[in-house]
């Protein structure tokens, strides 16, 4: 039998910051810790991709020109028994003497042994760090696997999706960046201001927004030198794409602003003496920045896809940099829709990564909102 | 005064029993009613009345299943006898609504149809975007199969009985066209539109003036006869209960303290609550011992603030296209005078432009003309309506404010600490340690402890939040405070003490008090003289007792005749002062 509490004669409330109540609130969010799951391991990825990824993504093999996906095992048995030990069924490759066609055939008798945190090629982590454990590697140094299969020049799908997933994810999180200093300050400055300085900022984003985006983005990437080192490339490409995502930012910081401005607790700062700095910062800020991580979050599956679709049109990333778009630009003709189908799973990887974000997004929000009722 | 008139008891129509709502918590259910009963009777009103938190308007909800999740009735009958009600076929038929599933067809079917209910809000009740018309008539087609037109006459003839004027237009008309008064009108004409034999109400007319809330109520009490409906009417004022009520029911913590007819509760409470709560009724409705023992001693000075012609004008255009012309007026050639160790008392109904008076004092807005000559310690005088930059930052150190809504006017994300210090440290009085000090100093003068330092504004109720805001006015140790309704959020119970602080506060520090409200009984519990205030102008200013006893203008005539009297047998409301100028 539950006993039954009324909170009216609890004498000693019990304190919750802002933060633990939006923990709450989000926790029970099932689909959003779901997705927040799934983000941050695509970050952990992202950040150890050379840790990941079983070769180095821009090793060529002729021997392996679209190789296909092979099944992981793990539990050998042979005539002898049986053990735990991760492996691969070998493939045989075998060329048509009259039309040249190459076709793989499993090679029943030979299997490939993998292990975990084997050493494999060196590698430095994040570029600082020398070292050459990696998450799975074969036993003989000199033997190749393709969980994701190999591209048009036998090189590991797995180690490029892997190496992609860096570069996609943190372009998202590098232009969201641009479009929150962006947002939140002529935001800022829109809401809490108004008047004329409201009418000009408003017009202003009201006129990028009505910028049809992707001949925009076609014309400033065309723009690029393609002689650009592929880190340059990388920020020019940020810069543009936050150019058109800090808008719907600013409209939200505005928006909150408006509201905030004449709320009696912000009036009473001002008549505390609080310069306008301080107001801004100390009084208003916080009470919105639950709210902008939320647009935040919904912000960067935006960016990603953005990005995707100018590499995917060979404009926005090029080669040798990898991105999921540069990958997916690769499965753009009909040869590998035919015959190697597996060159679509970074489109998985961008479907799964934009689901997921949004999913967290969608769930912060709510929970940022303290006004939210549980719906039944 | 003649004696109360006995409603002849009528048939129990509803009857509670034993009725429990729960809500889920992490600490186990919470009862936001437990075990109450009662009964309401045709031609009958019931008074549900308790302060903020007592479960009445979840009894309420309760009765007609509409309770918010995840909160449910958990114990208890809801009985309708049907066959006591004109709908009733003769044969006994009794429901228990507390059995019917809440989103089956049969509650729905009782819902407005037998049971009527009309909310607190009448602007949230009502939807926007169809008319009144539309409104009405979809319930009554609702429940009823009648065609179209008919629909319409017959909403046409419930606004005409609500006395809403010229019904014919008026049901072509969108919520946003009518007045706060005029909603509540459209929500009891909708309510009334199937003729039900229950109509609960809850709070009806907390939303709104005084003098239309005399209007809503007469009109109910007369709708209750023409229809011999049994009223369930929730509130927490007693004045309106006395006004009101045949029998009354008295609720605290989810519980029912005390049931009775309308004269046992008044004149015969029985539990210390009900006795608690209609003495802090009687103690508001004069004038404070304390102050007048006070004013004794130590005699009101010379001017501390001299108001003259100020005029405050909002501009209505806005938009790209700007039209020319459109000027609201909500202060219109103020003059008044604040003296020294004086409160001044400044009453009105809603856009009268009181509140505006008290935020140009203190350059939330900025007056369009006239001059507020504020008279410092050394004896310079400053013209507040133009001071600029550090002479502006020096007068408000010296004029502060209590705001109305202890909930909205403290900073969520700071702690109790920070925003009591927050004056003191960006004026550099003190920092550090010393703030610290200073502040827990504070806190004791408004008597809350020390340990309240860390924590954040949500963890006190309101009366304690109300505190907090009043120790970061007295912060900078000001001379004068504008105070814009800082009661009226706040119980009943509640209001006494938060005065009596005031005025201690006033001892010790020498303060003068600008005390906005809406309700007369706070003004003349504590103030010295007030100021009437009527669309943008000042109708009437003098002594507060000389203003209640013997008030010399229409308007302030008219507002003290609609102040509902917390005693039974001074039900004056059908007899009271109109004031129709300018309407």
């Amino acid at each position: 039998m539950a006993s039954v509490l009324d909170p009216r004669l609890h004498t000693d409330t019990e304190v919750a910051s802002q933060w633990r109540l939006m923990w709450w609130s989000f926790r029970r969010h099932t689909l959003a810790m779901v997705g927040l799951v799934i983000v941050l391991l695509l970050y952990l990825i992202g950040i150890f991709a050379e840790f990941v990824a079983p070769f180095d993504p821009q090793s060529a093999s002729a021997k392996h020109v679209y190789h296909p996906p092979q099944m992981i095992h793990f539990i050998d048995s042979t005539e002898e028994g049986w053990r735990i030990k991760p492996w691969v069924q070998a493939y045989t490759f075998e060329r048509d003497k009259f039309t040249l066609q190459t076709t793989f055939k499993p090679d029943e008798g030979k299997r490939v042994y993998l292990s975990f945190l084997g050493k494999g090629t060196p590698y430095e982590l994040l570029g600082l760090f020398p070292a050459e454990r990696r998450l799975l590697v074969p036993d003989e140094p000199n033997e190749r696997f393709f969980l994701f299969g190999a591209d048009r020049l036998g090189r590991d799908m797995l180690s490029r999706t892997v190496f992609g997933t860096r570069v996609s994810m943190s372009i998202g999180l590098v232009g969201v960046t641009l479009s929150l200093l962006l947002g939140v300050l002529l935001g800022g400055i829109s809401g809490y201001y108004g008047g004329a300085v409201d009418m000009v900022i408003q017009r202003v984003v009201e006129f990028v927004l009505s910028l049809p985006t992707i001949p925009i983005w076609l014309a400033l990437t065309a723009s690029l030198p393609a002689t650009w080192p592929p880190l340059t490339r990388y920020f020019a490409i940020t810069l543009i794409l936050s150019l058109v995502g800090w808008t719907e930012l600013a409209r939200v910081v505005r928006g909150r602003f408006l509201a905030l401005r004449s709320e009696d607790f912000v009036v009473a700062a001002r008549l505390d003496g609080c310069s306008e700095k301080r107001v801004i910062f100390r009084h208003m800020l916080p009470s919105l920045m639950s709210h902008v991580i939320a647009s935040v979050t919904l912000a960067i599956p935006v960016m990603i896809l953005a990005e995707t679709s100018l590499s995917f049109l060979g404009l926005g990333l090029l080669p040798p940099t990898i991105s999921w778009g540069v990958l997916l630009k690769e499965a753009q003709n009909i040869r590998s829709i035919a015959q190697a189908p597996w060159l679509f799973v970074p489109g998985a990887f961008v479907l799964v990564a934009v689901l997921a974000l949004n999913f967290l997004g969608d769930g912060l929000r709510d929970a940022a909102d303290p006004y939210a009722q549980e719906r039944g | 005064m003649e004696p109360v008139a006995a409603a002849e008891p009528g048939p129990a129509v509803l009857e509670v029993k034993g009725l429990v709502t729960e809500f889920p918590t992490r600490h186990g259910p919470f009862r936001a009613v437990d075990d109450v009963s009662f009964e309401l009777r045709a031609g009958q009103t019931l008074c549900v009345v308790g302060e903020s938190g007592s479960g009445k308007s979840v009894t309420a909800r309760s009765i007609l299943q509409i309770v918010d999740t995840p909160g449910r009735i958990t114990a208890g009958e809801v009985l309708l006898h049907r066959h006591r009600t004109s709908r009733g076929s003769g044969e006994e038929e009794t429901i228990d609504l507390a059995r019917l599933e809440p989103r089956g067809q049969a509650i729905r079917a009782i819902r407005g149809r037998d049971i009527a209910m009309i909310f607190q809000e009448p602007m949230s009740s009502l939807s926007p975007v169809h008319t009144i018309g539309n409104q009405i008539g979809e319930v009554i087609r609702l429940h009823e199969s009648v065609s179209k037109k008919e629909a319409r006459a017959r909403s046409i003839e419930l606004l005409r009985q609500v006395e809403i004027p010229t019904p014919e237009s008026a049901v072509d008309r969108y919520t946003f066209e009518f007045s706060g008064g005029m909603r509540q009108r459209a929500m009891i004409a909708m309510s009334l539109a199937c003729n039900p034999s229950v109509l609960i109400a809850d709070e009806p007319t907390t939303a709104l003036d005084v003098t239309t809330q005399a209007e809503i109520l007469d009109l109910i009490k007369r709708l209750q006869v023409d229809h011999g409906m049994a009223v369930m009417l929730i509130t927490h004022d007693m004045g309106v209960v006395a006004e009101t009520a045949d029998a009354i029911v008295v609720m605290r913590h989810g519980k029912l303290v005390e049931r009775g007819s309308v004269e046992e509760i008044f004149y015969a409470p029985q539990h210390d609550y009900t006795k608690m709560l209609l003495q802090a009724v009687l103690d508001l409705d004069r004038p404070s011992e304390r102050r007048l023992a006070r004013r004794a001693v130590q005699a009101i000075g010379g001017p501390v603030v001299e108001i003259k012609g100020l005029v405050k004008e909002f501009d209505l255009r806005h938009g790209f296209m700007r039209r020319k012309g459109h000027v609201l007026k909500a202060l219109d050639d103020i003059d008044l005078t604040l003296n020294e160790g004086e409160n001044l008392g400044v009453v009105g109904e809603s856009g009268s432009g009181k509140t505006t008076l008290g935020r140009c004092l203190l350059r939330v807005h900025d007056p369009s003309r006239g001059e507020m000559l504020y008279r410092a310690v050394g004896g310079g005088v400053a013209d507040v309506a133009t001071a600029r930059g550090n002479g502006l930052e020096r007068i408000r150190r010296d004029i502060r404010m209590i705001f109305q809504d202890p909930f909205a006017s403290l900073n969520p994300r700071m702690n109790v600490a920070q925003i009591i210090g927050e004056p003191l440290l960006v004026n550099g009085v003190a920092k550090g340690a010393a703030l610290r000090a200073r502040v827990a100093e504070l806190l004791d003068v408004v008597g809350l402890p020390a340990s309240a330092m860390e924590r954040y504004p949500h963890a006190f109720s309101g009366g304690q939040r109300q505190r907090i805001g009043i120790a970061r006015a007295i912060a900078l140790e000001p001379r004068v405070i504008v105070a814009d309704e800082a009661t009226s959020a706040l119980d009943v119970s509640l209001r006494t003490q938060v005065l009596d602080l005031l005025l201690e506060l006033q001892e010790r520090l020498g303060l003068s008090f600008i005390f906005i409200s809406h309700d007369i009984s706070v003004i003349r519990y504590f103030c010295d003289r007030v100021a009437v205030m009527y669309r943008g102008k000042v109708v009437e200013v003098g002594e507060t007792e000389e203003v209640c006893t013997n008030p010399q203008h229409g308007y302030t005539k008219a507002l003290l005749s609609a102040v509902p009297h917390p005693d039974p047998r001074h039900r004056g409301m059908l007899g009271r002062h109109r004031y129709e100028a300018g309407r």
